[in-house]
């Protein structure tokens, strides 16, 4: 029989090669090396969540009804029954009680719709801390933020779909912040709404939106993120044999084909098993959209949190000054385009642009293949653990009623800490993070210089004690020496000979003073010439270590015989 | 199942429990209001004042609460109130029910409120919970939230869970308006509709179709637990994808 | 790729030299042909865990298939018994495959060499050579007949450019344009209220007697009329026309100069509709009479004009000057002064020339 299936898989590959020329791609792709850690799979998360949300999206499709029209509900669900609502609301009520397995796929895609988001994140966090950015992969960085974007788009779209009461004052929110918008914000309102908010065209736009055009961008998209990822190789924590010329790893074919196909398995099982046990989104709870009513825990789901802790946060009155404008008799609204337009412009415009930040700071511009342990980079380490404290302390915002109840804590004040946290918490957890980095690096020097403490104590015959040490292993030595000592720019004079003034140089300065608050305060690593020094210094080299380790076992040893003799005896 | 019927055999066993005592205060004895007169000098009488006509700054009068606020204040253990803070919190009664009937009857005789409702009127298996969703989330849900999962109010004050509530006490609530919680009136929520909103709360004892509900209070909830939970697993998975096999 | 014994010069950093890949560990299922077996016979059992799991789902899909509609325990349980069993289904096969992949496929790591991303200087040149052929060829860019310098073509490049350019319109203009409906932005400004309209509950439509409003009540109210229109103008104009009455001790309102007669006896009604970003501001606390916006916590005085005390918003909420009828019911004097909900660019211009627009369109 496996000849016969042989012959068979021959036949076939020789079919399809003679019209594709596939063999030259299966040539290229079924070793290619993958290094192996668990934090590279964060991106393989995301990734498989969206092929789940791809497949249970296909079965709502099948029930969905994107539909403003409205009816008179007459379902099996007993506490809707004869309340008027639209056509989307009813169908996802059909889909949850009345289709067997529907409510179960429903809430599939809401938990991977959830998990999608936060695995992204976290993987731009792995890729950020690391140093992965870095040339030549700074356009997949870009294409990775994009990719971010379009899965926020994604989930508002459909977190709005049902027309629940819930995404339906969501709706409100974007409807308000548009019109804020100076100039254009009314007729764009106009244009999204179709009309007078909240009107009758919104669901099927966003539907289309969110089924066809935002997934089929994001689907182009995560193509060309894999394609780069194939071109580039893919990055390897430092370690012995690890160069930035090489990829040290396991084949696609077989390892990877099973680790990272059975990892898809592994993250749908998981999702599956959380979407059969906990309610996601019970939008019979909140009833259908409409404008009067409104729940307590008005939120949207968990990566929008952010902007809407960035509205809860900026107060209306700043010291008895409005921040809503009239000049010349046109109305600007500070206290919302603030937090909910220009703040998340800034930061994301700050995300996608860090690589060429940190680039002008380094002035390297060779590839860089071999990530950074984020202690070596302690400025870096510094920015992306304060800018993660700014983004925890607008989701703790958004969710600050939900806080407030739950610790029994007015929410004014959590509001007014927080609105003093925001500008004070993030550059004191720059300042601490940088600090624990170097910290960390002192003591990887202390340990290349010093060996490990073996915690055992040597009496000299002098009588002076010592602790005994013991050498890194030649690995353990290399985590801790190869990576490179950046020391701030040196930038060519402001004249020249002549007494010129030369261009570029403002650019320059500017590099400079980047260069200088990354690099101009470090912890270098230790050089070949330092660690022979200590060695040296330590005494009588490693022999002496050795032999002195050597008594102290001997000693050691001899005290739990004599232990275990009174032992012995006591019994 | 099984459950849900014990749930609501023991919801109206409560309501029963409260029904005699509801008819009993309303044809008080005179003994009643005597021994109730009692309770109250001895018990609250140090904030309220003698005569139940309350202190600037320090309690409200009494005069026309009528004995629904005093079965409510009394039966969810707020009153007599243990420490001032934002606001007076729910705590084991410390009133037997008839003591609690007589303290009703002394301040019901002192002027005209609104009565403890009968039995009738807060059995939820009589009214339409669909109807009583729409009232509920009309005037309820934005500080008490979707099912009554409760919600915050400003500086520290909240809406308390209704899903523990006794379907006596939230009619009582809605009648009087105890503490932060607006006065709903009769000819504002009709007594059909009140009971209509109890039995939208009591449709809530099956609990969710979903599965487990997380506290009932929205996105913030599952936002956490999809990052605890669901990505944490999966995060312990790679790990363990990333680890040699020994 | 390449084997590690074709491998450059070890790279040296900092004066410390690369040891090299670290030795391979061999695992135990490597030596020991038991726990080669015991691995063996867990991946199976792993896949049969998966296949148990499919016959769960499958199961529990066709005996659940005729639950009784609407009940939740039988919802509860097909939800629960299908999702499990495809959780299963999938760990299954995800956990043994990968279980495979670690204790029986060979671990020895292998080194594949990089090459630099540029492409060669050769290419480099080949390739704008190229592009340069071609811009030739494309008479864009050839030498002028005299040889004195090159043709621009500049006429060619500016048509092409400006009709490139212009193009999209074409198609964007009718689409954007269909859009926006009628694009009457002046609609913002009005509501369903006007003189004599009742106030009515929000959600049945009856109407309120002052009566009914006793002190530390609030009423949810939309205008008489509402209920009558159809879903589609119903939401549109309950977007804007909900309003919060509530009656407050006189003695305690603050009566704002002008406003003097738009309350009675201590009757106030105020959009419900945030001036921040639009939510329904909806929760009353009677004693101290702040209404609280549960979206962003907009807190605003009903005791006094309903101006901010608290949160991101700047403007009170707009108030509808209420009176009285014959019959005792509460009655709007007036359509709201100012539009409601939160602000936009042109919202204190006048509606000049839209005003008459909205009445035809009533």
């Amino acid at each position: 029989m496996g000849a016969k299936v042989n012959t068979a898989a021959a036949g076939t590959a020789n079919f399809v090669d003679d019209r594709t020329s596939i063999g030259g791609f299966v040539k290229f792709f079924a070793r290619k090396l993958f290094p192996d850690h668990w934090s590279f799979m964060l991106g393989e998360i995301a990734l498989y969540a969206f092929i789940v949300l791809l497949l249970s999206g296909v079965f709502l499709t099948a029930f969905f009804v994107p539909s403003m029209e409205t009816v008179e509900y007459e379902g099996a669900f007993e506490t809707m029954h004869g309340v008027e609502m639209t056509k989307a609301f009813e169908s996802t009520l059909h889909t949850s009680f009345e289709v067997p397995g529907g409510l179960l796929i429903r809430q599939i895609h809401h938990w991977s719709a959830l998990l999608f988001l936060a695995a992204i994140m976290t993987h731009m966090c792995r890729v950020f801390f690391t140093g992965a950015f870095r040339k030549p992969r700074e356009l997949n960085w870009l294409v990775g933020f994009t990719l971010m974007v379009l899965g926020l788009a994604a989930g508002f779209t459909g977190y709005s779909l049902p027309d629940d009461v819930l995404s339906g004052n969501g709706l409100r929110i974007i409807d308000g912040v548009v019109k804020s918008i100076p100039l254009i914000g009314s007729y764009t309102s106009y244009w999204l709404f179709g009309g007078e908010f909240p009107g009758t065209a919104l669901i099927p736009r966003l539907f289309t939106a969110h089924i066809l055009l935002v997934p089929g961008l994001i689907l182009a998209l995560i193509a060309v993120h894999l394609f780069l990822v194939f071109l580039h190789k893919h990055t390897q924590y430092p370690g012995g044999g690890k160069t930035d010329r090489n990829v040290v790893g396991l084949p696609l074919f077989p390892v990877y084909t099973a680790k990272a196909g059975g990892f898809f398995f592994v993250v749908f099982g998981v999702i599956a098993l959380v979407a059969a046990v906990f309610t996601i989104n019970p939008v019979w709870n909140y009833g259908p959209y409409d404008p009067s009513p409104v729940s307590a825990g008005t939120q949207p789901d968990w990566y929008i949190l952010f902007v809407d802790g960035a509205l809860r946060l900026m107060p209306g009155w700043v010291f008895g000054i409005p921040m809503e404008w009239e000049i010349f008799g046109y109305t600007l609204s500070m206290n919302i385009l603030t937090p909910a337009l220009i703040l998340p412009g800034l930061f994301f415009g700050f995300i996608a642009l860090y690589p060429w930040i940190e680039k002008w700071a380094t002035g390297d511009r060779g590839e860089k293949h071999v990530l950074d342990r984020p202690r070596n980079v302690p400025v870096r380490t510094g920015i992306g653990v304060a800018t993660i404290t700014f983004y925890v302390i607008l989701v703790l915002e958004g969710s600050n009623d939900i806080v407030a109840n739950l610790f029994h804590l007015s929410l004014n004040d959590l509001t007014i800490f927080f609105q003093w946290a925001i500008f004070i918490l993030p550059p004191i957890m720059f300042w601490v993070t940088r600090r624990i980095c170097m910290g960390l690096q002192r003591k990887d020097r202390e340990l290349v210089l010093h060996g490990h403490e073996t915690g055992t104590i040597v009496r000299h015959e002098n009588g002076e004690y010592i602790e005994v040490h013991s050498p890194l292993s030649e690995q353990e030595l290399w985590l801790r020496v190869q990576h490179e000592d950046i020391a701030p720019l040196e930038i060519d004079p402001e004249y020249n000979e002549h007494g010129v003034r030369r261009k570029g140089y403002r650019w320059d300065r500017f590099k400079q003073s980047l260069s200088r608050f990354y690099y101009e305060d470090r912890v270098s690593p230790v050089t070949k010439a330092e660690f022979d020094e200590a060695q040296h210094h330590h005494g009588h080299g490693n022999a002496e270590a050795d032999l002195q380790a050597a008594d102290a076992k001997d000693a050691d040893q001899r005290l739990t015989d004599e232990w275990n003799k009174v032992e012995d005896q006591a019994k | 199942m099984l459950l849900v019927l014990v749930l609501l055999a023991l919801i109206t066993g409560i309501a029963a429990m409260a029904a005699p005592s509801a008819t009993a205060a309303d044809a008080a004895s005179a003994d009643d209001v005597a021994a109730g007169e009692a309770l109250f000098a001895a018990n609250c009488a140090s904030c309220h004042g003698l005569d139940a006509q309350g202190q600037d700054g320090v309690a409200p009068s009494l005069v026309g609460v009528g004995a629904a606020a005093v079965d409510f204040q009394v039966g969810t253990g707020r009153m007599p109130m243990q420490a001032s803070g934002p606001q007076a919190m729910a705590k084991p009664a410390q009133f037997d029910q008839d003591e609690i009937n007589q303290l009703a009857a002394w301040v019901a005789s002192l002027g005209a409120g609104p009565a403890i409702p009968t039995a009738e009127q807060v059995d939820g298996s009589l009214g339409d919970a669909a109807a009583g969703m729409e009232v509920f989330r009309t005037n309820c849900a934005m500080c008490h939230g979707s099912i009554g999962g409760g919600g915050a109010l400003t500086q520290g004050k909240f809406a308390p869970s209704l899903l523990e509530t006794t379907p006596t006490h939230i009619y009582e609530a809605m009648l009087t308006g105890p503490q932060s919680m607006p006065v709903f009136n009769d000819a504002n929520i009709t007594p059909e509709n009140k009971r209509n909103v109890i039995a939208y709360l009591e449709a809530q004892d099956a609990g969710s179709p979903g599965g487990l509900s997380l506290g009932a209070i929205g996105p913030v909830s599952e936002g956490l637990w999809a990052w605890l939970v669901l990505l944490g697993l999966i995060i312990g998975a790679t790990v363990w994808v990333g680890a040699r096999s020994s | 790729m390449s084997t590690p014994e074709h491998h450059e010069e070890p790279q040296v950093k900092n004066g410390f030299t690369d040891p090299g890949l670290a030795d391979h560990r061999p695992r135990r299922a490597d030596v020991e042909p038991k726990a080669d077996k015991r691995a063996e016979r867990q991946v199976a059992a792993l896949f049969t865990v998966s296949i148990i799991g499919t016959v769960i789902a499958l199961w529990a899909y066709f005996t659940k298939n005729d639950m009784e509609p609407g009940d939740v325990a039988d919802i509860q349980s097909t939800n629960m018994w299908i999702g499990l069993g495809i959780a299963l289904a999938m760990l299954g096969i995800g956990f043994g495959a990968i279980h495979w992949a670690k204790t029986l496929m060979r671990d020895h790591e292998m080194v594949e060499e990089r090459h630099e991303l540029r492409s060669s200087d050769e290419a480099r040149e080949g390739a704008i050579q190229n592009l340069k052929d071609g811009a030739a060829d494309s008479g864009l860019a050839t030498p002028d007949e005299s040889g004195t310098g090159v043709k621009r073509r500049s006429v060619l490049k500016g048509s092409l450019i400006t009709a490139m350019a212009i193009a999209p319109l074409a198609v964007l203009v009718p689409q954007i344009g269909n859009m926006g409906a009628d694009w009457n932005v002046g609609k913002f400004r009005h509501t369903m209220w006007a003189p004599g309209v009742r106030l009515t509950r929000d959600p049945d439509g009856t109407p309120i007697k002052a009566a009914d409003v006793t002190i530390g009540s609030v009423f949810h109210v939309i205008p008489d009329g509402l209920n009558d229109l159809d879903h589609h103008h119903k939401m549109d104009q309950k977007a804007k026309a909900v309003v919060l009455l509530v009656r407050l001790d006189p003695k305690d309102l603050k009566i704002r100069e002008g406003r003097e007669d738009w309350s009675f006896d201590g009757i106030v009604a105020y959009s419900k509709i945030c001036t921040h970003v639009g939510c329904p501001v909806a929760l009353y606390e009677q004693q101290t009479h702040h209404l609280l916006c549960p979206c962003h916590q907009s807190t605003f005085d009903v005791s006094d004009g309903a101006k901010v005390v608290f949160g991101p918003a700047k403007r009170p909420l707009p108030q509808l000057p209420i009176a009285v009828d014959d019959d005792g019911y509460i009655v709007a004097q007036n359509d709201f002064d100012e539009p409601v909900g939160p602000s936009y660019w042109e919202r204190l211009k006048g509606d000049a020339g839209t005003a008459t627009v909205e009445e035809e369109s009533h």
